[in-house]
């Protein structure tokens, strides 16, 4: 065998040169001659002056050098990787949103075993296409840094076993009767355990009430709500129903209802929707016809309503116009059997008036499917009141609080705490010490539902289920586990929830299992869900309700609810879908009132509560409000350690609601007066009129019916050759799409304006929360926003002064605004560095490393689009509550695909082009095109009514193409044509169905 | 030899000597500190202070310290840096386009003025690194080659224009100063008396002595840069104005810009000389040098260039009017009647108004009232910034998107600050530098100087045949 090739370093080493020798040991042998005594040079040892330079070059440039190293951040691998989850690929769950009725089948979007966005389940039948905004944001409170981390007795931190064991050990000794609070549970494993739970003692009840509850409505249909088909309705009549937005069930009446709402040139026949209502909801926004009502009205109306369908009693007056009365009564009547009647009201009379106005219109059957009704508010405010006046009896021995606060939201939330005094043991389960579990023995914290294994029945026969998609990362335990240890069963929850499907299995179970958890949903009509439908039915006598000074309701914001998760940063920026304010809640008031007042927007009002309690609150003219009235989002105002993102925010407005027969009413008689203080509303849109522009474009469905091709006005240029597109008048070359050429689509007829769409760009896309003061100073960073706007009071052609006011009952109308990606795009040419261009899919690209932040883009940006970083947002104790940037929990919430951006950079819509390149690398790999659905915006994920379309528009077979090459000249139309900037995004006119 | 004409007010007046000028032009320089230049030096130190910490708040925690929102991305950042490009205007105007006329009446105002344009470009060209998001980076606006994947600038970005233009001005009105106080610097040289002195004015004058090459070459290099500087004067705030331009912003999108603009920087950058020269001629007895008829002379531009700006005020309205565009129509009628009304109208009455008050020569010679009315025009250029980026953004195409600026104590404090900058350079010139131009204003002395009263004329009348500081010829 051959020795290894040897290589020399050098002549010297092959010929072994005793100079070589001397060095061979040295890896550097050269070294700079310092303090060396070299031939006869210097021989006064001193170092020479080029090598003194040399050594000072060299320490100078090693310091600094060794200055510049980047602090080293240890990321320590998978040891051993978890099946299915590779680093850098997604994986989706299947899993449920339920809150307060608002229920979202979900699939939940993971990506190295962290929770980072919420989708729509298109397998579900109820909710396949959208979600709602506060679905979107519910990932934030799985990263709440304000959860507990332990379960607290007497409010110290403890051990769960000793937990379990002084439970335990007092609830055998329980003397009175065992309470079981929580607000509507529609989980059929999760009732059942309930039940079971409290066999054991001899007294126990599970009260069901909701924050905002539905007591009325059930109390008039036996115990469920009436399964409504917005969808089937070719007239549907709202009373103070905000069903869009937060009544009962939102996003499937918002999917039912868009149903009739979509037209084009071979289809132009759309639903006609009323709406008669106190304040301007987010339903009302979308109302073809809509009348202000006072909620001292709504019994005489809904009574005038009933008697002229049903043709009994004689025709009484009503508060709305005879008009429109008559136009109401006239559509009804035409269309028995397709039409629907909704109301919000708590008062049992009224509901079951509506009820008999249903039958009568034959509605059940038809537009109430009877067989599958919907169970997702179950509140017994009777029941709960009862609890109340027991516990201050001292007649209650334990009681537990389960998704309940009621010493916060309940019209008798004093009582509540006074009667808790009496009660031997309280258990919460809050997520976190609030109103109500301040006053428990032991707050046994749940689960976030991300971590919990569940099931959910909101639908008769619409089952569908939850999974945990992370691991507990607190010590913290689901309830329903709970329950099971201290019913000293042996089993936990997902072994008892398993058991109790295997009744409605067909089949091998563990397959059926595994597909049901798979798919989420099971929809094949069983139904598992038991409620209680013994309640008393209520006759159609109305209480007649004293109007009592200035009549006040409470409402729920769309994106905060009742409440529950008011210490979510995203939710609390998310602007209101119809009055666009932020962080915190306002007295919205009629400008007649206001001016009888002399009130301007952001003077304090002192609102005196009919219990002589006050609160402070600014004001906001509300166009559309009913004058005589004003409206309190619920909620606000909380003053918890846990709660730090809300403290200071509004004040509590539950007070509004009372209690007058055994039932809650959101609305009650309160006493305003103007104080010297003033606050500012964080808005983030202040002028509210469209100022006679044709930036957003609407028509009548008469008009539309007539000719499709004349209800959108065209801009053209004059030229010495005739009016001429903008398009075709141009300076600058075209670009030339050879693959792919992305384009978005918005229907105003369909966009409700909800907001889901923005909340779900905020998550997708790292979007941070920069909290009220800098939306005050008008810079939030939303990528996509909806710009809603008011019709302006009647007014002279040009006078600006007068259109900048709104109608007093104004039509609104919702325009998603995102970057506009344009093909001439007014920033691309202007920025100086080149930080943002065009791509060759059509798509406006922002560089962010490249932007040195002069914003001259913005300022030339027609549509204002886009956001400058005016700080750094992350990690700066300044944004602290911006929870998603600034704790090592919070971040975990971030989009690893999505750059976090620096200070001093300018951002914008990117068409989600993360999600673009994956999709097209997903169909690279396996060899073919990308077909159109597979590459979707977050927005158009999310959006509730399918309003948005995005995709190919150099497919010819994509959706889009073919509602651009239906739409045109029809409905399609950019905004601002007229500059030819040429829009990727085509927008079609909005058609209302005037009556 | 030229002729000058016998009714023409004299440039210089007080009988000065040769010895007389190079006197009292370096008296300031070589004697003690004034103490109301003191004064006004600890005063101009408290703006430079301000301005360093308003600075330091900016870079530290980033341009949301100004009042800035996502509608008005630019509001006292370009209106100071616009402002204070116009001001730099009148220096190598006079220098550059009176010298190209021969009007020499120049000769005595040109130092300072172009002292003043190259520190109002100096404040001027930090609005435009201030005002980055990341100031840090703001090499990347040149055309450098660099390591990033060959990224190269945005040639279309008037921004970009806008480097060129400035930078370009800088240096050829920093050139054209220099140049011009070389023989001066030579002259305090020759005087000074102290070692530090000498050899400071040694170093700055280059060397010169005074030789008959010397001063060919140096009188064909002012020559050269005047041809040069005159161009950029048109051209510098013409590119300013295709900022706005250029863009598709109402009110911003506007063709008369350009010219409208240099007009305007002429009008205001005479207004700023003549505030600062006031005081000047004042506090360092210059008023032989800078007389009334200067005063006068640059009174007069001030009122054409005022009235080229109302001209183009009235035209903006016509066009938007005229064009038909809602959007422009809207603009125009925002800015004199929407929140920002009150800028609109004080941008009017100080620019097109007070000037109009010029044409009383009463006025146009009174020391006092010129001063108040160059504060004003001051004042209303700067407002006239501000009217054109704040109205024309706060309510552009989508009313959704429409907002209100007010500026933060930042924002004030880096306009004062720069204010206080440009006083403290100003106020170090004017000490250590001679404010007049001693060669270029005894070279006039003997066509344009008053005869001196002991001679025996009156002192209105021009020089006659006995006079020696005459040498113009006359047929009497």
């Amino acid at each position: 065998m051959q020795d290894r090739i040897k290589y020399w370093k050098g002549i010297e080493e092959l010929e072994n040169a005793p100079e070589f020798e001397k060095h061979a040991h040295n890896e550097f042998p050269e070294f700079l001659p310092v303090n060396e005594l070299e031939g006869g040079e210097s021989s006064n040892g001193k170092t020479r002056r080029r090598d003194f330079l040399k050594l000072l070059g060299f320490s100078m440039a090693a310091v600094s050098l060794a200055s510049c190293e980047a602090p080293v951040r240890k990321a320590i691998p998978y040891l051993n990787k978890p099946v299915d989850v590779e680093p850098g690929v997604a994986n989706w769950y299947a899993s449920t949103f339920y809150l307060n009725g608002d229920y979202n089948s979900i699939l939940v979007k993971t990506r190295e075993g962290r929770p980072i966005k919420i989708e729509p389940n298109p397998s579900s039948g109820l909710t396949p296409l959208g979600t709602s905004p506060k679905a979107q944001g519910s990932l934030m409170g799985l990263y709440d840094n304000n959860r507990l981390r332990f379960p607290l007795i007497a409010g110290k931190e403890a051990k769960w076993e000793d937990v379990d064991k002084q439970i335990k050990s007092r609830l055998a000794n329980v003397s009175g009767k065992v309470a079981f609070v929580s607000s509507t549970i529609i989980s059929p494993s999760t009732k059942r355990l309930i039940d079971e739970f409290g066999s054991r003692f001899g007294n126990f009840e599970h009260v069901t009430y909701d924050a905002n509850s539905a007591s009325a409505l059930l109390q008039a249909n036996g115990g469920v709500i009436p399964g409504y088909d917005f969808s089937k309705a070719n007239i549907i009549v709202g009373i103070n129903a905000d069903f869009l937005g937060t009544w009962v069930a939102p996003v499937p009446f918002a999917k039912q209802y868009i149903q009739t709402r979509k037209v084009d040139a071979d289809n132009p026949s759309m639903s006609r929707h009323y709406q008669f209502e106190t304040m301007l909801s987010l339903t009302g926004s979308n109302a073809d016809v809509r009348v202000p009502i006072k909620p001292s009205e709504e019994a005489a109306f809904v009574t005038a309503l009933h008697n002229a369908v049903t043709g009994q009693g004689a025709s009484s007056g009503s508060a709305a116009d005879a008009k429109v009365m008559a136009a109401v009564v006239k559509d009804l009547q035409a269309n028995r059997g397709k039409a629907l009647v909704v109301c919000g009201s708590n008062d049992p009379g009224i509901q079951a008036m509506v009820k008999a106005i249903n039958t009568a219109l034959g509605a059940e059957g038809t537009t109430i499917d009877t067989a599958a009704p919907y169970f997702v508010k179950q509140g017994n405010d009777a029941a709960m009141i009862r609890l109340i006046e027991e516990m201050n009896a001292g007649s209650v021995g334990a009681v537990f609080f389960f998704n309940a606060n009621p010493a916060y939201n309940h019209p008798l939330a004093a009582r509540v705490v006074s009667g808790l005094k009496k009660v031997g043991l309280k258990v919460s389960f809050a997520d976190r010490v609030e109103e109500t579990a301040k006053f428990a023995d032991f707050v046994t914290p749940d689960h976030h539902y991300l971590e919990s294994w569940n099931d959910f029945e909101p639908k008769r026969g619409y089952i569908s289920l939850s999974q945990p998609v992370i691991s507990p990362i607190f010590t913290t335990r689901q309830m329903q586990d709970s329950l099971l240890v201290w019913s000293d069963q042996q089993t936990n929850f997902y072994e008892y929830m398993r058991n109790n499907w295997r009744s409605v299995a067909s089949g091998d179970f563990n397959k059926f299992w595994e597909k049901a958890v798979h798919d989420g949903v099971l929809e094949n009509g069983t139904s598992m869900l038991q409620v209680s439908t013994s309640t008393a039915t209520a006759s159609t006598s109305v209480r007649k309700i004293q109007p009592a000074g200035v009549e006040a309701v409470l409402y729920e914001k769309v994106s905060i609810g009742t409440g529950e998760m008011i210490n979510n940063p995203w939710l609390q920026e998310l602007p209101d879908p119809v009055s666009k304010a932020t962080w915190g809640n306002y007295v919205a008031v009629p400008r007649l009132m206001a001016e009888e007042m002399q009130v301007v927007q952001g003077d304090v009002l002192k609102v005196t509560f009919a219990n002589n309690e006050s609160i402070e609150l600014p004001a906001l003219i509300q166009p559309g409000q009913a004058n005589g009235t004003v409206a309190i989002a619920m909620g606000y105002g909380r003053d918890l350690e846990a709660m730090p993102v809300a403290n200071g925010l509004g004040a509590n407005a539950y007070p509004i609601a009372t209690v007058a027969d055994n039932a809650v009413l959101y609305t009650s008689g309160v006493k305003l007066e103007k104080t010297n203080a003033t606050s500012p509303i964080a808005q983030t849109q202040t002028h509210h009129t469209i100022m006679d522009r044709i930036v957003v474009q609407e028509n009548t469905l008469a008009k539309y019916k007539e000719n499709p091709k004349e209800v959108t006005k065209y801009i053209r240029l004059a030229t010495h050759e005739g009016p001429a597109k903008p398009a075709t008048i141009s300076l600058w070359d075209d670009y030339e799409y050879k693959n792919h050429h992305w384009g978005m689509v918005i229907d105003l007829n369909s966009c409700i304006g909800c907001g889901s769409c923005t909340m779900s760009c905020n998550v997708e896309n790292n979007i941070p929360v920069v909290g009220k003061a800098e939306v005050l100073n008008r810079r939030e960073m939303h990528w996509m926003r909806i710009d809603r706007y008011y019709s302006a009071k009647e007014h002279e052609e040009k006078d600006y002064a007068e259109m900048e006011h709104p109608a007093d009952n104004p039509s609104v109308i919702f325009q998603p605004m995102l970057c506009q990606h344009c093909n001439h795009a007014p920033c691309e040419t202007v920025c100086p560095v080149a930080a943002t261009m065009h791509s060759s899919e059509g798509i406006n690209q922002m560089v962010y490393n490249r932007c040195v932040g002069t914003r001259y883009c913005a300022n030339n940006c027609p549509y204002k689009v886009r956001r400058f970083n005016w700080f750094a947002y992350a990690n700066n104790d300044k944004f602290g509550f911006n929870e998603t940037m600034n704790n090592d929990l919070g971040k975990m919430v971030l989009n690893p695909d999505v750059t976090v951006r620096t200070r001093g950079v300018m951002e914008k819509c990117s068409f989600c082009v993360q999600r673009v390149q994956l999709g097209k690398l997903e169909a690279k790999r396996e060899n073919r095109r990308p077909q159109d659905g597979d590459i979707v915006t977050a927005c158009a994920q999310s959006c509730p009514t399918e309003a948005i379309v995005f995709g190919d528009m150099k497919n010819p077979e994509s959706r889009i193409s073919k509602i651009l090459a239906r739409q045109q000249g029809e409905r399609a139309f950019h905004v601002l044509e007229e500059l030819n900037t040429q829009p990727n995004v085509t927008y079609l006119t909005k058609i209302r169905n005037l009556a | 030899m030229q002729h000058v004409s016998p009714i023409r007010e004299p440039l210089v007046t007080g009988g000065k000597t040769y010895h007389d000028i190079t006197e009292d032009v370096c008296r300031q320089v070589e004697a003690k500190p004034n103490v109301r230049w003191a004064a006004a030096l600890a005063v101009a130190l408290v703006g430079l202070a301000i301005f360093i910490y308003s600075v330091y708040r900016t870079l530290w925690y980033g341009i949301g310290e100004w009042g800035l929102n996502k509608t008005v991305g630019w509001a006292w950042d370009i209106t100071n840096f616009v402002w204070w490009v116009g001001i730099g205007h009148a220096g190598t105007l006079i220098s550059a386009i009176l010298l190209l006329f021969r009007q020499k009446w120049r000769t005595s105002i040109n130092r300072a003025a172009e002292a003043m344009t190259i520190f109002a470009v100096i404040c001027a060209a930090m609005f435009p690194v201030l005002h980055m998001g990341r100031p840090w980076l703001a090499y990347w606006v040149l055309p450098l080659p660099n390591t990033f994947g060959s990224l190269w600038v945005n040639f279309n970005s008037p921004l970009l224009w806008d480097v060129f233009a400035i930078s370009t001005y800088f240096s050829v009105s920093l050139v054209f100063w220099y140049i011009g106080l070389i023989p001066d610097f030579a002259t305090i040289r020759d005087r000074a008396t102290g070692p530090i002195a000498r050899r400071a004015y040694a170093v700055l004058s280059f060397g010169w002595t005074g030789s008959a090459k010397a001063w060919s070459r140096y009188e064909t290099v002012s020559l050269i840069l005047a041809g040069l500087a005159t161009p950029l004067v048109l051209s510098v705030h013409t590119i300013v104005s295709m900022d706005f331009a250029t863009s598709v912003i109402p009110g911003w999108h506007t063709t008369i810009f350009p010219p409208y603009f240099v007009a305007g920087a002429i009008f205001s950058g005479f207004a700023m000389v003549l505030t600062l020269m006031i005081i000047t001629r004042k506090v360092f007895f210059l008023e032989h040098y800078i007389t009334l008829e200067h005063v006068e002379s640059m009174n007069k531009v001030i009122i054409l260039t005022g009235s080229i700006v109302g001209v183009a005020y009235t035209t903006e309205f016509f066009i938007a009017w005229y064009s038909g565009v809602e959007y422009e129509q809207y603009a125009f009628i925002n800015r004199a009647f929407g929140p920002y009304w009150w800028a609109y109208w004080s941008m009017m009455t100080c620019n097109v108004i007070t000037p109009q008050l010029f044409w009383f020569r009463k006025i146009r010679r009174s020391l006092t009232a010129t001063f108040i009315i160059s504060i004003f025009v001051n004042i209303g250029m700067w407002f006239e910034r501000f009217v054109i980026i704040v109205t024309s953004l706060h309510r552009d195409y989508l009313p959704s998107s429409w907002a209100m600026f007010s500026p933060t104590m930042i924002d004030i404090g880096v306009y004062v600050g720069t204010i206080g900058l440009f006083f403290t350079l100003f106020l170090l010139f004017t000490k250590f530098f001679p404010v007049v131009n001693m060669a270029e204003v005894k070279s006039i002395l003997k066509s344009s100087s008053e005869v001196n009263a002991h001679h025996g004329k009156a002192a209105t009348m021009h020089a006659t045949d006995k006079d020696l500081n005459s040498n113009t010829h006359r047929n009497e």
